[in-house]
């Protein structure tokens, strides 16, 4: 549904994006995870048609959104991480004036519209304005708002920056009913773990470069057993040691020590045994796609 | 076409929306050139003599602040959904453009009110050709605001224009000393300032004085310099970029 070819963009001498490919089968809620600056909202941009790439292709629907920008856009529906709605005007207004824009009209728009304020569970808000309501709903509107042109894929940034875990857990709920039940598919960009965690399949993004792709599950797998972090004062000196000892690689963020090990639980009684005073504190975890970021890239996934 | 027309109506349609929810706007923008008229009026005791220039001051108000709202539509996202939107771009910025145009026609009309303080009586056949006019001059104004704005990301920038530009280029229309006895270089500027021609057009259709350039002169001026602005306006937003749009 979606097929990024060889895609690269420069902002003047800097690469945002760097031969990036990957597909997007029907049916996919398909995730683009990275820190900010990885080039998510770059591709997020040339997708959306917002701009054109400086050189390769990307196709929506077997559109190439370069070219005929005006198709794509009949196919896709978006979801900006910034408002995009109308605050001095209320939700049917809103949903109205883009439903024109889309050359909707008359009892078709008004059926979409029903619809689309159902299925966001947003009908009781129709004659509210904007500014009053919360960013979860305002969010919602926003997703309905994409919906009343039948879009066979939605692309959404960020779609729950900014909001409450519950509020965002709702927008997720109601992005895995869309896809189930419309067969929507669905692109969006995230840099929040677990939100990336629910997608199908997802690239990491890195400065520009796609350093993995894979279920989170597959992508997970890269990193056999546990991982176990040490909190230490002075974690250089700790890490060498820990690695001279044991034989294992080791990396060093910041105040932490992280082992990528099998029998994760075995190894802590050992590491703390062998080093006394010299750990702060102790944790053990199953790899999370940070740790696969991690492994990947050798840098942190906060930065 | 119809989706063409759809689409520059609802955004026509979302600026009066927008406005009536903020009438506020209407006093900011009457009051100033109002205010300033009649000082200068009574003072000089000639309202007739300055009440073309006010009129055509509260309109060029009313289109720059309506034209600032583009940018407030960049950054707050309503140009967003315009964007991504399958509307052909020259159907958007009609609408935005006849919208605002609207509100300054509006705004203007509110000053046409005060027109018995400078002497003038308009007929009841006599108010269509004024009408007309003033909306006339609200659009052409209203389009040049539009290709001021589209390129620029922050209001602080679009108040520079303001005092570095637009106030300037009204000071040597007309409003404030006549063409026929200005300086030279001043007179070269007043003849290629398109508020000229929207000054005399209304002093013409309002009967104030007989003002040159003349009224079929100003009508063609006036309305040729508004469409090349919508033009330009409209191949301005077609425009792809490997810069966002937003």
């Amino acid at each position: 549904m979606i097929q990024v070819q060889n895609l690269t963009h420069r902002y003047g001498d800097r690469v945002a994006l760097n031969r990036v490919a990957f597909e997007v089968a029907k049916g996919e809620i398909f995730g683009l995870l990275g820190p900010n600056g990885g080039g998510k909202s770059t591709l997020f941009r040339i997708l959306s048609t917002m701009m054109v790439p400086t050189e390769g292709t990307a196709s929506i629907a077997g559109i190439d959104v370069a070219r005929d920008p005006a198709s794509v856009r009949r196919k896709v529906g978006v979801v900006f991480q910034t408002q995009s709605l109308d605050k001095a005007l209320t939700v049917e207004e809103n949903l109205r004036a883009q439903g024109h824009l889309h050359g909707l009209s008359g009892a078709t728009l008004r059926e979409r519209m029903d619809f689309a304020m159902q299925r966001l569970g947003i009908a009781d808000r129709r004659s509210d304005l904007l500014e009053t309501l919360s960013g979860g709903l305002r969010r919602r509107v926003e997703i309905a708002k994409a919906l009343l042109h039948r879009p066979q894929v939605l692309l959404m940034d960020e779609a729950s920056t900014g909001l409450d875990p519950s509020a965002r857990r709702e927008v997720s709920r109601h992005v895995e009913d869309l896809r189930k039940e419309e067969g929507v598919t669905i692109l969006l960009t995230t840099h929040i773990l677990e939100e990336a965690d629910r997608c199908d399949r997802l690239v990491l993004l890195h400065k520009g470069d796609i350093v993995g792709q894979g279920s989170p599950r597959e992508l997970r797998a890269r990193i056999g057993g546990d991982v176990v972090v040490l909190d230490a004062a002075a974690a250089e000196t700790l890490a060498g040691k820990v690695r001279e000892r044991f034989q294992v690689p080791v990396s060093v963020m910041e105040n932490q020590v992280r082992i990528e090990i099998r029998n994760g639980h075995r190894f802590i009684t050992e590491v703390v045994e062998a080093f006394p005073g010299e750990i702060d504190s102790v944790g053990l975890h199953k790899p999370t796609l940070e740790d696969v970021f991690v492994n990947l890239t050798g840098a942190s996934f906060d930065e | 076409m119809s989706s063409f027309f759809l689409s520059a109506a609802t955004l026509w349609q979302r600026e009066l929306i927008r406005f009536w929810r903020q009438k506020s706007r209407v006093l900011g923008v009457v009051a100033s050139p109002l205010v300033f008229w009649l000082v200068i009026g009574y003072g000089s005791n000639d309202l007739a003599r300055f009440y073309s220039g006010a009129l055509v001051l509260t309109v060029m108000f009313s289109a720059i602040f309506s034209t600032i709202s583009i940018i407030e539509d960049r950054r707050e996202g309503f140009l967003l959904s315009m964007l991504v939107s399958p509307a052909p771009r020259t159907s958007l910025v009609l609408g935005k453009i006849l919208g605002s145009a609207t509100l300054a026609w509006l705004q203007g009309l509110i000053f046409l009110a005060f027109a018995p303080l400078a002497g003038v009586s308009i007929s009841l056949r006599g108010l269509p050709p004024v009408v007309a006019a003033i909306f006339l001059v609200s659009f052409t104004l209203t389009a040049m605001g539009f290709v001021l704005a589209w390129k620029m990301d922050s209001s602080a920038g679009f108040h520079a224009i303001m005092t570095l530009l637009l106030m300037p280029m009204w000071m040597v229309s007309g409003a404030l000393f006549p063409m026929a006895t200005a300086h030279g270089w001043i007179r070269a500027i007043m003849w290629v300032n398109p508020l000229t021609y929207s000054i005399s057009l209304l002093d013409n259709t309002l009967r104030l004085r007989n003002a040159s350039p003349g009224a079929a002169e100003s009508l063609v001026v006036t309305a040729v310099v508004g469409v090349a602005l919508l033009l330009i306006s409209g191949l301005m937003a077609a425009q792809k970029s490997t810069r966002s749009a937003a």
